[in-house]
């Protein structure tokens, strides 16, 4: 199975960037959700980045599942920012109001800023 | 698919499909690429391609249960002043006005719910015909 998300952790920071231009379909989504959990796995309290330069089109099942994540990183005291998100894509935030819940930054390096 | 057309005024299809991966990614496919031919901008293709994987994993998911053998129908057409989308399933159908407003502040935190809400600020006009197993989209060009 191809793998959805890039994940590197710099400075107990976990950074994850999209592989996949498009987070459409079930199974896709599916995979983005265990790859993140993957991800957080074992952190008492992770500090997340999610990167989504690379996102050209998002679900509503993909929004299910960063506020599942979003949620769980809340719950222990961690944070998850958003970053680079386009500005088609940031309409999905918008119209959802999702961009009340979650914390948005324009470049990971403004995400990482607000993290460390 | 069941029928299809070409004509210089415009481009119209339907399709009879299972529910399934495969076959919905080449129909949305071929109506994405028909929009563009059309002349309709990126910003147009971006609105139908999101109304309509909404509504064709509400179709598969939701409508049809996961059940692959279930039909799903989909016709689409395009001219220069509009594209009209009508998906409709085998399910028993939804009341729209029972679906709870993901916008709301208590539901803000729920992880599902924001595919009709999507639908409905993309499209021109969204229409659901009784029992609720149809969805009718139309997209009007500015």
């Amino acid at each position: 199975m191809t793998k959805m998300l890039q994940v590197d952790e710099v400075g107990g920071v976990i950074e994850v960037g999209f592989l996949e231009k498009n987070i459409l379909d079930e199974s896709n989504i599916q995979q983005v959700g265990e790859e993140l959990n993957a991800a957080v796995e074992g952190k008492p309290t992770p500090q997340l980045i999610l990167d989504f330069g690379n996102v050209e089109h998002l679900s509503s099942a993909a929004l299910g599942i960063l506020i599942t994540m979003n949620n769980r990183v809340k719950d222990v005291g961690g944070k998850m920012c958003l970053a680079n998100i386009r500005p088609q894509i940031f309409e999905i935030f918008k119209i959802t109001k999702l961009d009340r819940i979650f914390t948005v930054h324009e470049t990971a390096k403004a995400a990482r800023e607000d993290l460390n | 698919m069941t029928g299809m057309s070409n004509q210089s005024e415009g481009w119209e299809r339907q399709y009879d499909l299972a529910s399934t991966r495969p076959e919905i990614d080449q129909a949305v496919s071929e109506i994405l690429e028909a929009c563009t031919d059309q002349g309709y901008e990126e910003s147009a293709t971006f609105a139908i391609r999101l109304s309509l994987e909404e509504a064709m994993a509400n179709a598969m998911m939701h409508g049809n249960a996961g059940d692959e053998s279930k039909r799903i129908r989909l016709s689409c057409r395009i001219d220069g002043k509009q594209i009209c989308l009508e998906i409709q399933d085998e399910g028993p159908g939804f009341d729209p006005d029972t679906v709870p407003d993901p916008t709301a502040d208590e539901n803000l935190t729920i992880a599902s719910g924001r595919g009709l809400a999507l639908i409905k600020a993309f499209m021109t006009r969204v229409e659901i015909p009784r029992p609720g197993n149809q969805l009718k989209l139309i997209f009007e060009r500015v």
